[in-house]
């Protein structure tokens, strides 16, 4: 696999191996957002079990001056804390690297490599003889794993000790405790080796204008800021924490200051089944309603998406992808939804679908998906992943433009229905394949039956043939004239344009883009298209037309979104080619240089 | 099928309400469900419900699921809005309905298919999020638009039209109704239109989720002698225990009543139910005891009747969930976008 070697100052990878539910995801938390506030860019990536205490957990660190997020499976340093992995964790850091493990047991004989270095430090005997109590020692050993990383790294102390300070402002007990341990483990390293690393931190000033989110507490915030009223949703993996950003926003932004009552009704719903069906009641009442789910609820919600999309009642579907079929890897990241999103039900059904690449575009796309639910009265998805949604990720800072009109699409108010001769639900009087809706309780000319059995246009039960394909029809073309209002594919062209040409989804465009910019140090110039909407706009087609190859990089095993484009485009599929990568996690550069590598003849470059 | 209009034409003396509108006002289109068929009862005493509560027909909102219940909505009140859903899936319609506008007025009708089987998981979680709605269980015990299948609600021992002999046990879904807590809970029978139509008033008036189990025969597949969900053995084995009615609020209570015997409960809106006992020592406002009752005249072969259980001081959904008075979908934009400052200041917190 090809990647750089140059590890060092403010470039490097970190990987913590520590067991489930012993309180390591906080510590690891406040490292990452030390860095963060050092000024250097950097990602964190949870490798969480689906389980809540007891198996192994990891948690990796990368740091990269030059701003690239994507994640990378080279580890300089990995922190071995648990008995259980070390012989994977181990395994896991590149040769030359370091390994800080608890040298309270001895390592044994099988795990030693002689091509790394062992620190040793006595993590849980230090506990044992400053702390009482064994879950306080279970708890701070992980901030004296902290601590000891800070001497290693050279992290800011001062930086560390003032997130603990703004941490337990109020738990003046718990401060005291976080200090010393991070003070035990700090003071162990410098004591006993030479610190700092090779590998380590130098402050920068290149986060200045980013904020540290997730995915879906950003979503979670564009479902407030698009002023969406119901949320109706059942706990699932990894897309519970929409529901739990969306509540906590909510009960910041949305308590009415004179009753103390909410402006949102927040439903948790027996099933997904239940939770799809409420947002139609709640979008046929003209509220902006959605339900943040994954695969398995997607496949529970498809009876109900068809009625939406035949009945056209608007309505927001956030799919936060993880590893499927079935239950699959509940906890592992993929982008194994693409085709069910765009095609969810039976029958010809045809869905708009956004595809967020970081929480900056979660946040986006959750507020554009109302507008377009909205006004083409379909439902939308905001398809992202397990990745995106649940890793804080370094992202520019957010922005509102207070200006912001909410497109309700064609609602007629009481006034238009006083005046109106008659009013019929189904019909096209404007020619841009979208009819007038009407809202109940409005206007008695208004009233009309929303249904999912065979219509006409007059919104009337139909058997006829031709009045149900006039319907057919209209609703085809509807959806299809989305394609110019969904976000514009993102296009980074090379002067002069290149053969080849790069096609990728959601979060893989991190990786794609670091592999991209790799590949133009070695001479190799290739053409890159990021889809971020469906249906797909004239400007995809046109990409695949002006390459010889289109290399699909894409995160699932039957090539998804290379089908999704040969059967909405008229590309040769000889000409689209796949890089796929579905093991669970975040892609990395190097499996893209991989899939890439036998195409370059086409460019006549040879790269290592 | 097709879509049939009703001629519009009306006698010119027909009674009309305080909003000036007759009972043809309440009508929907014409019924395509099977001459006698106890559904089409039913579908009349809600029209005539709706006329006599002076409701205006586009504040209701009427659901449905799938199956003969699920079509009867397009048979009453044709300016109200309608929604025909998915099989058994219509409680949740309601529930996101009602969460999005809580001042319409919410009529759900099912059937044994739609509620006990496919949808019982929705039935039974919409009683316990007690969502404001009129809920009406068309039971007729068989499935009548997929030829005669038995559904859950038919009894052990009855008889297809086909002569097969049902061996599982029934659900019950006034005993299901009333251990999960339902607030409102009746029985009644398409044929007795003076007994449902003040339940139905009743069940309209009621602050969450008002269920009324209708006995509604089925004359294509299951009026014959081995069903105990035909027209002759309803009539046989129907025993009412509280007769119900209920007083406007614009009018007054002027009679007084034997203590005991009559029993007041003040709804919501402030219109009074009156319910006057007919079986001895029973009350309607004990839960306990009503199952008690259910089940000792159950044991019986008795099918009682009325509004058998009622509470009327419980939370509904928007109780539960707090929510604001003023419906969700009148909520100005301006109000529930926070706008850029407060987004600049969030995100000093994301640093």
């Amino acid at each position: 696999m090809a990647h750089d070697s140059t590890y060092g100052v403010n470039d490097f990878g970190l990987k913590i191996a520590t067991v489930n539910g012993t309180g390591s995801a906080s510590a690891n938390g406040l490292l990452l957002q030390a860095l963060f506030r050092m000024g250097v860019p950097v990602s964190g990536k949870n490798v969480f079990p689906s389980n809540i205490q007891g198996l192994p957990t990891w948690y990796e660190i990368r740091v990269n001056a030059d701003g690239y997020t994507a994640r990378s499976p080279d580890f300089q340093i990995v922190l071995a804390m648990n008995p259980e992995s070390y012989a994977r964790d181990i395994e896991e850091v590149v040769s030359g690297g370091w390994i800080l493990h608890d040298s309270s047991r001895e390592l044994s004989d099988e795990f030693k490599r002689d091509d790394v270095t062992f620190l040793g430090v006595p993590f849980a005997d230090l506990c044992v003889q400053r702390f009482d109590g064994s879950r306080t020692r279970i708890l701070m050993k992980n901030i004296t794993y902290v601590g000891a990383l800070v001497a290693l790294l050279d992290i800011d102390m001062d930086v560390v000790k003032g997130m603990l300070r703004e941490k337990f402002a109020t738990k003046q007990h718990l401060m005291d405790a976080n200090f010393i341990a991070i003070e035990l483990g700090y003071d162990y390293v410098q004591e006993h080796f030479d610190c700092p690393l090779p590998i380590r931190l130098e402050t920068m000033d290149a986060t200045k204008d980013s904020v540290m989110v997730t995915g879906n507490a950003a979503a979670a915030l564009g479902c407030v800021y698009a002023g969406a009223t119901v949320g109706a949703w059942y706990p699932i993996t990894p897309a519970t924490s929409v529901m739990d950003g969306f509540a906590e926003y909510c009960n910041r932004f949305r308590i009415d200051p004179e009753t103390g009552k909410n402006n949102f009704c927040i439903l948790q719903a027996e099933d997904e089944l239940a939770a799809a069906g409420m947002v139609i009641g709640a979008g046929w009442m003209g509220a902006r309603a959605f339900t943040p789910t994954a695969g398995p609820g997607v496949s529970l919600m498809t009876e109900f998406i068809g009625l939406a999309y035949y009945a056209e009642v608007p309505s927001v579907f956030f799919d936060i992808q993880r590893a499927g079929p079935s239950t699959g890897m509940p906890t592992r990241t993929q982008q194994g939804d693409l085709l069910l999103c765009a095609y969810a039900s039976h029958g010809d059904t045809k869905h708009i679908a956004l595809f967020p690449a970081d929480p900056k575009e979660c946040f986006e796309f959750a507020v554009a998906a109302f507008d377009l639910a909205e006004r083409f009265q379909t439902p939308t998805f905001v398809v992202s992943d397990l990745d995106i949604g649940m890793n804080d990720w370094m992202i520019p800072k957010l922005e509102w433009d207070d200006d912001f009109v909410p497109d309700r699409g064609k609602v007629l108010s009481e006034e238009e229905l006083e005046q109106a001769e008659r009013f019929y639900r189904y019909l096209d009087v404007d020619g841009d394949h979208i009819a007038a809706r009407t809202l109940p309780g409005v206007h008695p000319k208004g009233a009309y039956f929303t249904r999912g059995s065979g219509h006409d246009k007059y919104g009337r039960y139909t058997e006829d043939s031709d009045a149900y394909v006039e319907v057919m029809d209209r609703l085809l073309k509807k959806v299809e004239s989305a394609a110019d209002s969904v976000p514009a594919p993102d296009m980074y062209s090379v002067e002069g344009g290149s053969r080849l040409g790069l096609i990728s989804i959601g979060g893989c465009h991190w990786a794609v883009l670091e592999a991209r910019a790799h590949l133009a140090r070695e001479g190799a110039q290739v053409d890159y298209l990021r889809v971020r909407g469906f249906p797909f706009s004239d400007a995809v087609e046109q990409f695949v037309d002006e390459h010889e190859i289109v290399i699909v990089v894409e995160q699932n095993r039957d090539e998804q979104l290379r089908k999704l484009l040969l059967l909405e485009t008229r590309c040769s599929k000889r000409k689209l080619v796949s890089v796929t990568d579905y093991g669970g996690h975040p892609l990395s550069k190097g499996i893209v240089l991989e899939g890439v590598a036998p195409y370059l003849e086409l460019l006549a470059v040879e790269v290592p | 099928m097709s879509y049939i209009t009703k001629p519009s034409a009306r006698h010119p003396r027909l009674p009309t309400n305080a909003l000036g509108l007759t009972v043809r006002d309440y009508e929907g289109s014409m019924s395509t469900l099977c001459a006698g068929c106890g559904h089409d009862s039913v579908t009349a005493a809600l029209v005539q419900t709706f006329f006599e509560l002076d409701v205006e027909p586009h504040r209701i909102a009427k659901l449905s699921g799938i199956g003969c219940s699920s079509k009867t909505p397009t048979y009453f009140v044709s300016q109200a809005h309608g929604f025909n859903g998915v099989h058994g899936r219509m409680p949740a319609i309601a529930a996101g309905a009602n969460a999005a506008n809580r001042d319409l007025l919410f009529v759900g009708i099912s059937g044994d298919g739609d509620s006990l089987s496919i949808g019982l998981g929705q039935f039974c979680h919409a009683i316990r999020r007690n969502v404001n709605m009129l809920y009406l269980l068309e039971n007729n015990g068989v499935y009548g638009l997929t030829k005669g299948q038995f559904s859950a609600s038919a009894d052990i021992g009855t008889t297809s039209k086909r002569g097969e002999v049902n061996a599982q046990g029934p659900i019950d879904p006034i005993n299901l109704a009333l251990s999960l807590g339902a607030t409102f809970v009746a029985r009644s029978f398409s044929g007795d239109k003076k007994q449902l139509v003040p339940i139905l008033a009743a069940g309209l008036r009621h602050n969450g989720f008002a269920f009324v189990d209708v006995v509604s025969p089925c004359v294509a597949f299951n009026d014959h002698p081995g069903s105990t969900k035909s027209y002759a053995h309803s009539r046989s084995h129907m025993h009412e225990v509280v007769e119900t009615d209920l007083v406007p609020l614009r009018a007054e209570i002027r009679t007084d009543y034997a203590e005991g015997s009559v029993k007041l409960i003040t709804m919501h809106d402030g219109s009074v139910v009156k319910l006057s006992k007919v079986a001895e020592e029973y009350d309607p406002t004990d839960r306990r005891g009503v199952l008690n009752h259910l089940s000792e005249t159950g044991a019986r072969g008795e099918i009682a009747t009325g509004l058998l259980y009622i509470e009327e001081a419980g939370a509904d959904m928007h109780g539960f969930r707090g929510t604001v008075d003023r419906p969700l979908v009148d909520l100005p934009f301006e109000g529930l976008c926070p706008g850029g400052a407060a987004l600049e200041e969030l995100q000093r917190e994301w640093r």
